[in-house]
C-alpha cells in the first residue's frame, strides 16, 4: 500500500520535518518577530532578575534609616532616585519591592489559576445542576467589584504576604473559572473527544489526559495578563494600608508611606509609580503577544 | 439467520429538547452479516449517524434514549449495557472511523501516543509491543515512515493522512464491526478513491463488518454488499447492491439514483427530490415521503405502509402493495 501514496505526500511530510525547530528556539524566534513581545520578555526577565538577586545589587541597605538624610532629591549624595522621609534610599527600596510583586503576582496567578479551573472543568464537563450552581456563584462575585472584595477578605483574614496572596485569589479566581468553562464546552463536543471515547477510554481519563492538556493554551495565556492585575490590585491594597506591611518594601506602601509628601518631595511616590507601571506594562505587553502567538495555533489546528 | 453480526430490531430513539421530545428513529430494522458491507445511505437528517452513535452508545445521555427495540451485536442486547461493559466493546469489537479526520485526532499528543491509547485500553501489553503493533497497523493503512509517524503531531499530516491514522486507529484491537460514519466526505476526490480501496482491503483482511454510513451513492456502489436506505428515521429500502441500482422499488431510492450526476450527460439539469426530509415533528400520518413523491396517491397520506418483500428485497411503499404479500 505504501506505494500507492502521492511521492508528494512523502516529500512535503519531509519538508515538514526538517523546518521542525526546538521548543525553546521556535519561542524565541517568535518573539524576535515582535518589539513589543520583545519589551514585555525584557521587563520580565528584568523583574525576575530583581526579585532574585536584589539583596546583592542594591546600593544601601533598603531598610537602614539614617533621619539626618531624608528626603533626600535624586542624584544626591549617591543616592540615585533620592531617599524617602526616614533617609532610606528608594533606588535600593523599588529593587527590593520586585520581589513582593513578582511573589504575589505569580503565587496569586498559581492558586487562583488551580482553584478556577478545577471549578471550570467539573462545571464545563459535567455540566447539570452542579454547571448551574458554580457559575451563579461566580456571577455573584463578579458583581461585587474585585478591589473591594479583596479589600474586606483581607481586612477579615489580616494583613501580611501571605495573606494577601490568599485574598487576591480568592477575588481572582472566578476569571479562570469563567474562561476554563467555556473552553471545556467547546473541548467536550469536539470529534476527536467523541473518538477516544469510541475506543474505549473512560470519562474520567478523557478529562485527564484529552482535555487538560488541551487548556495548557489558555490557561498560561490567562495567567500571564492576570498577573499584571494581581500586581495592580496588591500595590492599590498596600497603598491603602492593607496588604505587606511597613517595614517591607513594597511598591504599594512605598506609595502610601510618599503620600503626605507628594508636594514637596515628589519623588517618593514618583518612582514606585513608575515602577509598578512598568511592571504592569511589560506583563501584559508579554501576555498580549504570548495570546497572538498561541491562540492561532490553538483554533487553527 | 444465525451468521448476522449486528442485529438491529425495532429500534426506536427519543431526544428531549425542553419539554418537546422527538423521536428521529422510529422502528428500524436491519441486520449485518459477518463479513458484509453494509451501505446506509440517506439525506443529512434520515437519522444515519444517530443510529451509528446508538450501537456505539455514544447518544448524549441526558436528552436521548433508546424507547424501543434492541441493538442485538453478537447474540446480546448491548442497549442497556452499563458504560463499563460499553467501554469493553468500544474500540475493541466495534469501532468507529468519523466524518471529519481534521477534527478526529486530538492536536496536543504525537500520533503514536493517540494511537497507543486502544491498545492500552484493551490489551495488555508492554510499551515495546504496542509500539510495535501501531507501526506494524500504520504499514497496514500505507502511511510511510511509519516510525518517525508516530512521534509526529496531527496539524503535520494531511487530510488523507489523517484519514488513513483514524482507520489504524479503529483497526487496532482488530474489531469485528467497523462503523464508518461518512469517511470520506471531507477528503477530496483522488484521496477518497484511494482510502475506499483501502477500507475494502482491509476488511478482507481483517475479516471484518463495515457498516458504512454515507450520502454518496457512487461509494456505496463501490463498497456495498447491501444497502439500506433510510429516509426521516424509517427504513423505506432494503436491497442487494445490483438489484438496488437495477431496480429500485421505493420513490426515494429512485429519486436518489436519479439524482446522481453521470458522466457523460452535461446539458440537462442535474435532477432533485423537491422539498427537504420532514424534521421529526412534523411527521404525521401515512407516508413519510408521500409529501415529496411524485407518484404519491390518496392512500400514501391516509395510511403508514408496511413493508413488502419480494425475496431479499424490502421496500415500504404503497406501490408494491398490488405484486407481492406484505410482511409487516
Amino acid at each position: 500500500m505504501a506505494s500507492s501514496l502521492p511521492q508528494g505526500e512523502q516529500a512535503l511530510g519531509s519538508v515538514l520535518k526538517s523546518k521542525q525547530k526546538t521548543k525553546i528556539g521556535e519561542f524565541f524566534s517568535n518573539l524576535s518577530r515582535s518589539w513589543t513581545g520583545m519589551l514585555g520578555f525584557g521587563i520580565i526577565m528584568l523583574l525576575l532578575f530583581l526579585s532574585i538577586f536584589g539583596p546583592w545589587i542594591t546600593p544601601y541597605d533598603p531598610m537602614h534609616a539614617e533621619f539626618s538624610k531624608g528626603l533626600l532629591p535624586p542624584l544626591t549624595d549617591g543616592h540615585l532616585l533620592g531617599t524617602d522621609h526616614l533617609g532610606r534610599d528608594i533606588f535600593s527600596r523599588i529593587i527590593m519591592g520586585a520581589r513582593v510583586s513578582v511573589i504575589i503576582g505569580i503565587a496569586t496567578a498559581c492558586i487562583a489559576g488551580v482553584i478556577g479551573t478545577i471549578v471550570g472543568i467539573i462545571a464545563g464537563y459535567f455540566r447539570g445542576w452542579i454547571d448551574i450552581v458554580l457559575m451563579r456563584l461566580v456571577d455573584v462575585q463578579l458583581s461585587f467589584p474585585f478591589i473591594v472584595l479583596v479589600l474586606v477578605i483581607n481586612a477579615i483574614i489580616g494583613a501580611g504576604l501571605r495573606n494577601i496572596i490568599i485574598s487576591l485569589a480568592i477575588g481572582g479566581w472566578v476569571i479562570f473559572a469563567r474562561v476554563i468553562r467555556s473552553e471545556v464546552l467547546a473541548l467536550r463536543e469536539k470529534e476527536f473527544i467523541t473518538s477516544s471515547i469510541a475506543t474505549g477510554v473512560s470519562r474520567l481519563q478523557i478529562l485527564v489526559k484529552h482535555i487538560l492538556p488541551n487548556l495548557f493554551t489558555p490557561i498560561i495565556i490567562l495567567a500571564s495578563l492576570q498577573i499584571g492585575t494581581y500586581i495592580i490590585a496588591e500595590a492599590s491594597i498596600s497603598f491603602l494600608g492593607f496588604g505587606v506591611q511597613p517595614p517591607t518594601p513594597a511598591w504599594g506602601n512605598m506609595l502610601n508611606e510618599g503620600r503626605d509628601y507628594i508636594f514637596s518631595s515628589w519623588w517618593l511616590v514618583t518612582f514606585p509609580g513608575i515602577a509598578i507601571v512598568i511592571t504592569a506594562l511589560g506583563v501584559n505587553l508579554f501576555g498580549d503577544w504570548l495570546r497572538d502567538t498561541l491562540d492561532p495555533e490553538l483554533k487553527g489546528e | 439467520m444465525s451468521d448476522a453480526i449486528l442485529k438491529i430490531k425495532n429500534l426506536k430513539i427519543e431526544f428531549k429538547s425542553g419539554k418537546e421530545t422527538v423521536q428521529p428513529i422510529r422502528g428500524v430494522n436491519f441486520e449485518l452479516k459477518k463479513g458484509e458491507t453494509l451501505g446506509v445511505v440517506g439525506e443529512s437528517g434520515s437519522g444515519k449517524s444517530v443510529t451509528s452513535l446508538a450501537i456505539m452508545g455514544l447518544l448524549p445521555e441526558r436528552t436521548s434514549k433508546i424507547v424501543d427495540g434492541e441493538i442485538n451485536f453478537k447474540g446480546n442486547d448491548i442497549t442497556n449495557l452499563k458504560e463499563k461493559q460499553y467501554r469493553k466493546i468500544r474500540g475493541n469489537e466495534i469501532s468507529m472511523i468519523f466524518q471529519e479526520p481534521m477534527t478526529s485526532l486530538n492536536p496536543v499528543f504525537t500520533i503514536g501516543q493517540q494511537l497507543s491509547e486502544p491498545l492500552r485500553q484493551h490489551r495488555n501489553m508492554s510499551k515495546k509491543e504496542i509500539e510495535k503493533a501501531v507501526i506494524n497497523v500504520l504499514n497496514q493503512v500505507g502511511i510511510p515512515r511509519a516510525e518517525q509517524i508516530i512521534n509526529e503531531y496531527p496539524h503535520q499530516l494531511s487530510g488523507g493522512m489523517r484519514q488513513r491514522v483514524m482507520i489504524s486507529l479503529a483497526l487496532l484491537c482488530e474489531p469485528d464491526l467497523m462503523i464508518a460514519d461518512e469517511p470520506t466526505t471531507a477528503l477530496d476526490v483522488t484521496i477518497q478513491a484511494q482510502i475506499l480501496e483501502l477500507m475494502k482491503n482491509i476488511k478482507q483482511e481483517n475479516d471484518m463488518s463495515l457498516l458504512l454510513i454515507t450520502h454518496d451513492l457512487g461509494v456505496v456502489a463501490e463498497m456495498c454488499d447491501r444497502v439500506v436506505v433510510m429516509y426521516a428515521g424509517e427504513i423505506v429500502e432494503v436491497a442487494e447492491i445490483n438489484e438496488l441500482f437495477n431496480e429500485p422499488l421505493h420513490p426515494y431510492t429512485r429519486g436518489l439514483i436519479d439524482s446522481m450526476p453521470t458522466q457523460n450527460t452535461r446539458k440537462e439539469r442535474l435532477y432533485s427530490i423537491r422539498g427537504q426530509v420532514p424534521r421529526p415533528n412534523e411527521i404525521t400520518k401515512g407516508c413519510v415521503f408521500a409529501n415529496r413523491c411524485p407518484l404519491a396517491f390518496s392512500k400514501c397520506f391516509e395510511e403508514t405502509p408496511p413493508v413488502f418483500a419480494r425475496d431479499d428485497h424490502l421496500s415500504k411503499c404503497w406501490l408494491q402493495n398490488t405484486k407481492e404479500g406484505e410482511v409487516v
